[in-house]
C-alpha cells in the first residue's frame, strides 16, 4: 500500500524544462532551428522516398522533377499567366468584401439597432458555405470573371463583417465613456475612438479572411475557368501530370504564406501599440 | 451653490426587482472645495459620480453645475477614471490634446494647452511616449492632465489612486494637494479608502450602504497637510468617527454579498 512508504516530497516541484515551457519563449536558436526543421523534414522525406523508394513519379513526382516543371511553365509564361489571374480575382473580391464589411462590421458592433437589424441574416448566410453558391452564381452571372469575384466577395464578407462586429465589443466601455467627458459627440467617438481601437482587430480578422478568399478563388477555377492556378491543377490532373500539380500546389501556398507576413507587417507599422502585444 | 445635487434617487431594474442604489442625497459644493465622498462597496458612489458625469440620469432629482442642470456628459466636469483609461495608441502629448481636439480648437491652441498641463503635472519629458511605457501612477498624472486641459469646473475623481501602490499613492496625495493649492480647482472624489479621504478633503460626505444614503457630513480641519499629519490625533479622530459610520451596516453588508 502507499501509505506504507513516505512521499518524497522533493519530487513534488516542478521540474525545468526548455522545449515544453507552457506560454513562454524558447531560446532564440532553438526556435530557428525547429522551424527551419518544420521545412527542412518534409522536404528530405520526399527527397528519400522518390530516390530510393522507386515509386511511380506519375503517382509522387521527385523534387527534381517538380523544379523541371517549374522551369518549364515559367519559361512558357503560362505560370505567371495564372498566378496573375487569380490574384487579379482574390484581389478585386477581397477588396471589396474588406471595403464593404469594415463599415459595417463597425457599425454592427457599435450601435445595438443595426446588430438586430443584420446579425441574423449574417449569421445564417455565415453557415451557408460559400462554394454552394456556384451553381447559382453561374445561372446569375454565367462563367465569365464576375461569378468568381462574387464567389470570394460572398465568401468573406459576411465572416468579415461577424469578425469584425466582435473585435468593436472589446473596445473598454470606459474609454467610450472618457471620451463623452472630454467633449466628444457619438460620431468623433465612432470615427476617433472606436475605430482606431479596432483597427488591429480588422487587419487580424481581414489576415484570417484572406485566406479563405484564396482557398474560395482555387474551387471556382477548378469548376470553370480557361486560366488561374486551380485551373492549372485541375488540368494536368486530368493529363497525369502530377509534377505540375505539385507545381501548382506549392505556388498556391508560397503566395498565401507571402499575403500573411505582408498582413503581419502592415500591423506592424499600422498599429505599434496593438503590435507590441501580440 | 456651485454644484448642487437635489433629492437625487437612483432606481435599476434587475431580474429581482426594482434595486434602489441611491436614496434622497442631498449634496451642497462650493467653488474651490475638496470634497470626497466616502463609501463601502455597496454604497452607490460609483453610480453617483456618473450622475454628476452625466453619464446616467438620475430616477428622480438633479443635478446642477453652476446653476445648470446636467443632462448628459460634458468637458466642464472633467472625470478621472479608476482603471486608466488613456488611448493606448495616442503618445502621452496627443492623449492630453484629444479633448480639446473633440472640441475643435486649432492645433496651436491644443498644443499649447496641453503643454502647460503636462508641465503641471510633471510629465513634459514624456510627451512622446505610449500609455504603456508609463506606470500606473504617470499614467493618472496623464489623465488628470487631459482632464484639466478642458478647464472644467469641477475635477470628478472615480478612486483614481485605488490600482496603485502605498508609496505611489501617497506620492499621488501629495501632488493631488498641490495641484488644487495651485489651481484653486473645485474636487469631487469617491473613494473608499477612509485616510485619503481624510488626508485630502475639505470636507466628507459619508455614505451607507444597500441603499446610498448620506449618513454624515463632516468638515475636515487638519493642521498641515503632510505626511506627518497621519500621526496626529485629530487625524485619527477623524479617521475612527468615519470607520465607526462606514462600520455600523458593515455586518448587513457582509450578509447582502
Amino acid at each position: 500500500m502507499s501509505h506504507t512508504e513516505p512521499v518524497d516530497r522533493s519530487t513534488k516541484s516542478l521540474g525545468s524544462t526548455v522545449f515544453w515551457r507552457l506560454a513562454e519563449d524558447i531560446p532564440r536558436p532553438l526556435q530557428t532551428g525547429l522551424m527551419i526543421a518544420s521545412i527542412a523534414v518534409p522536404l528530405l522525406l520526399w527527397w528519400l522516398l522518390t530516390t530510393f523508394g522507386s515509386i511511380d513519379p506519375t503517382f509522387l513526382p521527385s523534387p527534381a522533377n517538380v523544379i523541371t516543371a517549374f522551369g518549364r511553365l515559367w519559361s512558357t509564361g503560362e505560370l505567371l499567366q495564372d498566378t496573375v489571374a487569380s490574384l487579379w480575382r482574390v484581389g478585386v473580391g477581397f477588396f471589396m468584401a474588406v471595403l464593404c464589411s469594415i463599415p459595417v462590421g463597425v457599425l454592427m458592433g457599435s450601435f445595438a439597432s443595426i446588430r438586430a437589424l443584420l446579425e441574423p441574416l449574417f449569421g445564417l448566410v455565415r453557415y451557408m458555405p460559400a462554394p454552394a453558391f456556384i451553381p447559382l452564381l453561374i445561372l446569375y452571372l454565367g462563367i465569365g470573371e464576375e461569378p468568381k469575384i462574387t464567389l470570394i466577395f460572398i465568401g468573406v464578407f459576411f465572416f468579415n463583417s461577424l469578425m469584425v462586429m466582435d473585435t468593436v465589443k472589446f473596445v473598454p466601455k470606459d474609454l467610450i465613456e472618457a471620451t463623452y467627458t472630454l467633449g466628444g459627440n457619438r460620431l468623433q467617438t465612432l470615427l476617433q475612438v472606436i475605430f482606431p481601437h479596432v483597427l488591429p482587430g480588422i487587419l487580424d480578422a481581414s489576415r484570417i479572411n484572406l485566406a479563405a478568399a484564396w482557398q474560395l478563388v482555387i474551387v471556382s477555377e477548378l469548376i470553370a475557368a480557361t486560366e488561374g492556378l486551380g485551373r492549372r491543377i485541375s488540368v494536368a490532373g486530368r493529363f497525369l501530370r502530377t509534377d505540375e500539380i505539385f507545381v501548382g500546389l506549392i505556388v498556391i501556398g508560397v503566395i498565401g504564406l507571402i499575403f500573411d507576413l505582408f498582413f503581419q507587417y502592415l500591423l506592424r507599422v499600422s498599429c505599434r501599440w496593438a503590435a507590441q502585444k501580440r | 451653490m456651485f454644484l448642487e445635487i437635489n433629492n437625487l434617487h437612483k432606481h435599476f431594474n434587475t431580474k429581482t426587482g426594482n434595486l434602489v442604489v441611491l436614496k434622497d442625497i442631498n449634496m451642497e459644493i462650493q467653488r474651490g472645495e475638496f470634497i470626497c465622498a466616502v463609501g463601502a462597496s455597496g454604497s452607490g458612489k460609483s453610480t453617483l459620480l456618473r450622475q454628476i458625469a452625466g453619464l446616467d440620469q438620475p430616477t428622480s432629482g438633479e443635478v446642477k453645475v453652476d446653476g445648470e442642470v446636467i443632462t448628459g456628459p460634458g468637458p466642464d466636469r472633467g472625470m478621472v477614471f479608476q482603471h486608466y483609461t488613456l488611448f493606448p495608441w495616442m503618445t502621452v502629448q496627443q492623449n492630453t490634446e484629444f479633448g480639446l481636439k473633440l472640441q475643435r480648437l486649432s492645433k496651436k491652441e491644443r498644443r499649447e494647452k496641453a503643454s502647460t498641463y503636462l508641465e503641471v503635472v510633471g510629465l513634459s519629458k514624456f510627451a512622446k511616449s505610449l500609455p504603456s511605457e508609463l506606470s500606473g501612477g504617470m499614467k493618472q498624472r496623464v489623465a488628470i492632465a487631459r482632464a484639466l486641459a478642458s478647464e472644467p469646473k469641477v475635477l470628478l475623481l472615480d478612486e483614481p489612486f485605488g490600482a496603485l501602490d502605498v508609496h505611489t499613492k501617497e506620492l499621488m496625495h501629495q501632488f493631488m494637494l498641490e495641484l488644487w493649492e495651485r489651481t484653486h480647482l473645485t474636487v469631487f472624489m469617491i473613494t473608499h479608502d477612509v485616510e485619503e479621504a481624510v488626508f485630502l478633503s475639505n470636507r466628507i460626505y459619508a455614505l451607507g450602504a444597500r441603499p446610498g444614503t448620506v449618513r454624515r457630513e463632516m468638515s475636515i480641519k487638519l493642521p498641515e497637510r503632510t505626511q506627518h499629519v497621519k500621526r496626529n490625533s485629530t487625524f485619527h479622530d477623524y479617521r475612527d468617527e468615519l470607520m465607526e459610520i462606514m462600520r455600523g451596516h458593515g455586518q448587513e453588508a457582509l450578509i447582502a454579498a
